[in-house]
């Protein structure tokens, strides 16, 4: 899926990245993989909205942390308009790359300091990065960039963050991300600390804002149904690995990789009754998947053959997208009795 | 089937007062429910709406400021009659654990982190009957072989479990002693949809073994629709709409409802969902008539006045709304 694009330098480029963290036991250090060899681009040219869908600890986050200059990958590169994250300079980081990558975080009342006015974030967001220097065109400039995700100056204006909804704190954190007119915005569980009414109103203002400002977003969730709503790709992690990416109509319309299906029925909704027919196994202990030698599904999969426990599978681009599989190498010679039915 | 559970126009307030000022708010307002023995009542509403409220109302597990100001509430357990309102703490003991249980919503912060699994299981079992060590455990160990629960998880502490496990383990230890209600607080949020499937089947499978009855507290609709068998949904501390959960689904009538269906995304189709316009209001100082009227695309003049009544649309199925109401008694006339 990474076409290059007119030779357009991409927006951001995850090439390879792995993040590994060491737990100490006794004398000894175990190797934790956050995560594992994710190569994700995002182009320049096209504005997209990517969702990065998966369970807790499938290490979306700490991708997110990468992608942010929050946290600094062990092995890989990661490069924003074609400059490499880790060689930037401090300086550099703070007037260059946080203008252009702006974050969003999950629980809106946990991002503003309860004791601070919430206009106050605003106003030294706009002072800090200089869009505007007198009272008069602070104000304006941020009542125009309220005015994006449907509030007003005048609403906020001298409030603390307890006296509005969640949907409106959500909403001015998004606002505050806006003021630097980022290219890129990472938004890690945006909606997830919300209530099911107001939760559409932000997802919404993400397809708006990538429609209208050209704004790139990185929508990371666990809920596969807003990924599917507001995503142009999707990409399913598990474990750290990126096990199925491609446009959001493939794979979450017709999945291919078998967690990805497995999640797809899980969903609970009005139909999902008949799904849900067999039962599921569920891991014990999430750390014995990490640690598998071979895919880290296979403990659970429906469709396992003895490869998948000792060996990595490869990346398998088939049918418009990436699956992390080996039900779908060719070279291997599959089981007659398969559960999984490779295409449609 | 009968009545295990019934409240009638519970009125349930959080009042305070401080430096003369008194504020009260209206978490539960006027709500009448009749719950049967062996359903799945599901109870759905956004936060903030007064589900938890009710549901401490309901397990008779309150502290001021919370005060029951109006109603009642009846449990029919083993043909007795006994009013959770005027409950003494000596009667509460008895009956929790053994005959009305709870599974609250953070697992994490339920299950004593410096014991083991089999230990806290111990500690709950023996504060109700009179077992030794060894008893409890064989209960224990049959118990979760029965609900497939693998027996490593006995000798665990709590953090080394997934948070899937760990609350299957609260609901096990919930339920160890086959409680006749069973009230749950959102004990699928916050996992992921996988592990939901699992907690869902497993409420399942408790609920159908002993027949136990079991009212489950939930924003998730789709939760409700593939566990509960009628939904009440609520909306400002008010009671809106009632039905089978088929009915909810298919043919709502209130219009916070039909929002509330609408507005759920689905894998199927990627148009334009609606979000409801403005906010939930503060329970402290409610709009008058109708509390969703602010909200409303159908609200006329007489909703902001008017507080609407339950009224009955079919048999089973009831709504508070005035637009409903005027419909219902306009439909004769045509005919």
């Amino acid at each position: 899926m990474n076409q290059p694009s007119n030779n357009q330098t991409p927006l951001l480029k995850i090439d390879d990245v792995s993040k590994v963290f060491y737990i100490r036991e006794g004398f000894s250090n175990r190797e934790f993989h956050a995560v594992d060899s994710a190569s994700v681009t995002i182009e320049a040219d096209k504005p997209e909205i990517l969702a990065i869908v998966g369970e807790s600890g499938s290490g979306k986050t700490t991708l997110a942390r990468m992608v942010l200059g929050m946290e600094k990958p062990s092995v890989g590169i990661l490069q924003y308009k074609d400059r490499v994250l880790a060689d930037l300079s401090k300086r550099e980081m703070r007037n260059w790359f946080y203008k252009e990558v702006q974050p969003v975080f999950q629980d809106p009342f946990a991002a503003f300091s309860p004791l601070k006015r919430i206009d106050h974030y605003l106003f030294e967001t706009v002072r800090n990065y200089k869009m505007a220097i007198h009272k008069k065109e602070v104000e304006k400039y941020i009542d125009t960039v309220l005015q994006e995700v449907g509030l007003t100056f005048a609403e906020i204006k001298g409030r603390y963050p307890n006296e509005l909804s969640g949907g409106q704190a959500q909403r001015v954190a998004i606002a505050r991300a806006l003021i630097t007119k980022p290219s890129l915005i990472v938004a890690d569980e945006p909606v997830s600390m919300l209530d099911a009414s107001l939760r559409m109103s932000v997802v919404n203002m993400f397809r708006k804002l990538k429609d209208e400002n050209q704004v790139s977003v990185i929508y990371i969730t666990h809920d596969l149904a807003t990924a599917f709503y507001a995503g142009d790709r999707v990409a399913v992690m598990l474990r750290g690995w990126i096990v199925e990416m491609g446009p959001a109509e493939q794979v979450l319309g017709n999945p291919l990789h078998p967690y990805t299906q497995n999640l797809k029925i899980s969903i609970p909704t009005i139909k999902s009754s008949e799904a849900w027919k067999e039962r599921v196994d569920l891991s014990v202990v999430e750390a014995d998947e990490y640690t598998r030698t071979g895919c880290k599904f296979a403990g659970r999969c429906p469709a396992v053959m003895d490869i998948c426990h000792n060996h990595i599978p490869p990346n398998i681009v088939t049918e418009g997208r990436t699956v992390k599989c080996f039900l779908y190498d060719e070279s291997i010679e599959k089981p007659k009795n398969e559960m999984v039915e490779p295409t449609n | 089937m009968s009545t295990i559970i019934e409240t009638k126009n519970l009125k349930a307030y959080y009042v305070t007062k401080a430096y003369g000022v008194e504020r009260t708010v209206q978490a539960v307002d006027d709500i009448s429910i009749q719950i049967q023995e062996g359903e799945v009542y599901g109870i759905a509403g956004e936060s903030g709406c007064g589900k938890s409220t009710l549901l401490k109302v309901l397990l008779g597990s309150y502290k001021p400021p919370l005060t029951v100001v109006d109603g009642s509430i009846t449990y029919h357990l083993d043909g007795e009659e006994i009013h959770a309102e005027t409950m003494t703490e000596d009667e509460q003991q008895d009956l929790r654990w053994k005959k009305i249980s709870y599974i609250p919503q953070g697992s994490m912060h339920v299950l004593n982190p410096v014991r083991r699994i089999q230990d806290t299981f111990h500690d709950f079992i023996s504060a109700h009957r009179n077992v030794n060590k060894k008893e409890s455990k064989a209960m224990t160990a049959k118990y979760l072989k029965e609900l497939g629960l693998p027996e490593k998880v006995m000798r665990s502490f709590p953090h080394e479990l997934s948070g899937g496990m760990r609350q299957r383990v609260t609901i096990a230890l919930a339920t160890i002693l086959w409680p006749k209600l069973i009230f749950a607080d959102e004990p699928t949020t916050a996992l992921d949809v996988v592990v939901q499937r699992g907690v869902i089947q497993m409420l399942k499978d408790v609920q159908q073994k002993e027949g136990s009855t079991l009212i489950l507290i939930t924003h998730d609709i789709g939760v409700h629709a593939n566990l509960a068998d009628r939904i009440a949904i609520l909306y400002a501390g008010k009671l809106v709409e009632e039905a089978d959960t088929q009915t909810i689904l298919n043919n709502p009538k209130h219009p916070y409802t039909q929002f509330l269906i609408n507005s759920l995304p689905s894998l199927d189709v990627r148009d334009e969902r609606e979000s409801i316009p403005g906010r939930p209001p503060a329970l402290d100082n409610p709009p008058k008539g109708c509390r969703f009227h602010e909200r409303c695309p159908l609200a006329k003049a007489v909703c902001e006045t008017v507080d609407p009544q339950m009224i009955t649309v079919e048999p089973g199925h009831r709504t508070a709304c005035h637009v409903v109401e005027e419909e219902l008694n306009r439909e004769p006339a045509i005919q």
